[in-house]
């Protein structure tokens, strides 16, 4: 095998192993065996066979931030990525997160399904059958189901999100047919069911007709905007996040948002900030918020720390840890309520807030259904 | 679709409902050739996932057995066997699978009988319901792990 293509694509023959990677990474500060440069290092001297055994393959959570700080610009999620493909192609696994339960729902989807996903809606939402804008819900009903135990109310998310388009002046349409965005299975290697659901997803919002789709979902948002392109060509609608479409609606005047007074610190899932750089959107929205009041982290914005775990593969002790610290910055700022835009992160800093006792602990909320409390 | 033989999957239990499926045999209690008994530890073992998997890899149906409520050889593993399967139920529910597919029952290991009744009335139920859906359309399309045959 040759893997020299993966290292022109990442411009990883470029490293100058400086260790950046390794002193900036969330995990490598946890996880002593773990070194990005480590990994860069031994596949461009002719070891990446045993850098595909080795079950570190499936650690990296791709959080971008040794990326952003490379002075050689290597990209180094890609390259994991496309190393975790190979690994795939040659039959290796991570560690499936949940018993590997996702990837059995987002697998099921590639196939003949017909499914019964928008059973959320409630009377008083307005949807319709066709239109410009496209709401695309992703895993929120799954996540409602598997992770009931947390408590973590991700259909919220999609009930706030419908009732704020509407309060915008916009019916979106929301459809049963829509599949799973499939990032988390290219995230671990499994890019042809990836681009299955690609195919189908593309297909089902070109037959509504919409012009424009919205996410709520860092996730899915980044991977219609960034890997859809590689697996199914340019796209024939135009992608943003709510809290983008929300924060120009604002600006010019057509909507207003109730008041919801109270502290708040936000989060910046990775794929919002280091990926897409969308940074201002949700703060424009936030501040929108008559009485809310928004205080940063020590790291925010580009440099916002992981939520610890991503692709539901090769959860640890280290992602707890990272967990930790996160939240533990997030009480520094005296909130103790934390905003975000990807329901993933909600569940994984949900899920490690409950070690933490009263005092720590922090209530992780999607910013969508925290701004759509107000109106319902 | 007269002679259509379903394909179940039947989870059972080491300590009762494995216990219980050997009786029928023993005995020679006739019941149709229609399950493939995977023995697990404890009802409480089957994920979720357990059940997603082998529908997608073709099943038309999946059992899964357990130890009365309150026999549990581990105490409590069978509650969480209701819990796994009501989730499962749900995600069925969600991806448009008939939730009529999926069946859970307590067998003892003196029932034999039971166990056998249980596998000719379950299958009478996925006859009704035909071919599993998924994979009725294209059957070479599993990606990962084995097509059950």
């Amino acid at each position: 095998m040759n893997y020299q293509p993966i290292i022109q694509r990442t411009r990883a023959y470029l490293c100058l192993d400086c260790g950046k990677c390794t002193g900036s990474c969330p995990l490598a500060r946890v996880d002593l065996d773990y070194s990005p440069r480590r990994i860069v290092e031994r596949v461009i001297f002719g070891e990446a066979e045993a850098v595909m055994a080795d079950p570190h393959l499936w650690s990296c959570m791709t959080c971008g931030l040794c990326s952003a700080r490379c002075p050689s610009n290597v990209d180094f999620s890609r390259f994991i990525v496309e190393m975790r493909a190979e690994a795939f192609r040659a039959g290796e696994r991570g560690i499936y997160a949940h018993n590997g339960i996702l990837q059995e729902v987002m697998r099921i989807q590639t196939m003949n399904v017909h499914q019964d996903r928008t059973g959320w809606l409630e009377d008083d939402m307005q949807v319709s059958e066709d239109g410009e804008y496209f709401y695309f819900a992703g895993c929120l009903p799954f996540f409602e189901v598997i992770f009931a135990d947390l408590e973590v109310k991700a259909l919220d998310i999609a009930r706030s999100a419908v009732r704020l388009l509407n309060r915008a002046g916009i019916a979106p349409i929301v459809s049963n047919a829509e599949r799973c965005c499939g990032a988390d299975l290219m995230l671990a290697g499994d890019v042809d069911s990836f681009r299955r659901l690609a195919e189908l997803n593309v297909e089902t919002i070109k037959a509504s007709g919409a012009k424009k789709v919205v996410f709520t979902c860092a996730e899915c948002y980044n991977a219609f905007k960034t890997d859809y392109r590689g697996y199914v060509g340019q796209l024939p609608f135009e992608l943003m996040h709510l809290t983008e479409l929300l924060s120009e609606k604002l600006g010019a005047g057509k909507l207003e948002l109730e008041a919801r007074p109270g502290l708040v610190t936000y989060h910046d899932p990775c794929r919002m900030c280091r990926y897409l750089k969308v940074m201002d959107p949700p703060r424009t929205v936030l501040a929108s918020v008559p009485g809310l009041e928004l205080v940063e982290m020590e790291d925010n914005r580009e440099r916002a720390m992981c939520c610890g775990s991503t692709a539901w593969v090769n959860c640890s002790g280290c992602s707890k840890l990272i967990q930790k610290e996160k939240l533990h910055q997030a009480r520094e700022t005296g909130a103790r309520v934390m905003l975000t835009t990807c329901p993933k992160c909600q569940i994984h800093l949900t899920c490690a807030s409950r070690d933490l006792d009263a005092e720590q602990a922090v209530d992780v909320v999607d910013l969508t259904s925290w701004v759509g409390q107000a109106l319902a | 679709m007269d002679n259509f033989q379903p394909k179940i999957i039947a989870f059972a239990c080491n300590w009762c409902s494995y216990a219980g499926a050997d009786l029928a045999g023993v005995s020679r209690i006739q019941y149709p050739p229609t399950t493939r008994v995977i023995r697990v530890m404890c009802s409480g073992r089957v994920s979720p996932m357990f059940i997603l998997e082998a529908l997608r890899g073709g099943a038309d149906g999946v059992l899964v057995t357990g130890c009365h409520l309150g026999d549990c050889h581990y105490i409590s593993g069978n509650e969480k066997a209701v819990h796994n399967v009501e989730m499962a139920r749900s995600l069925l529910g969600l991806l448009g699978i008939e939730s009529q597919r999926l069946r859970l029952e307590w067998i003892s290991a003196a029932e034999g009988a039971r166990f056998a009744d249980i596998v000719r009335e379950f299958t009478e139920q996925v006859r009704e319901l035909g071919a599993n859906p998924l994979v009725a359309e294209q059957k070479h399309t599993v990606r990962e792990g084995a097509t059950l045959s």
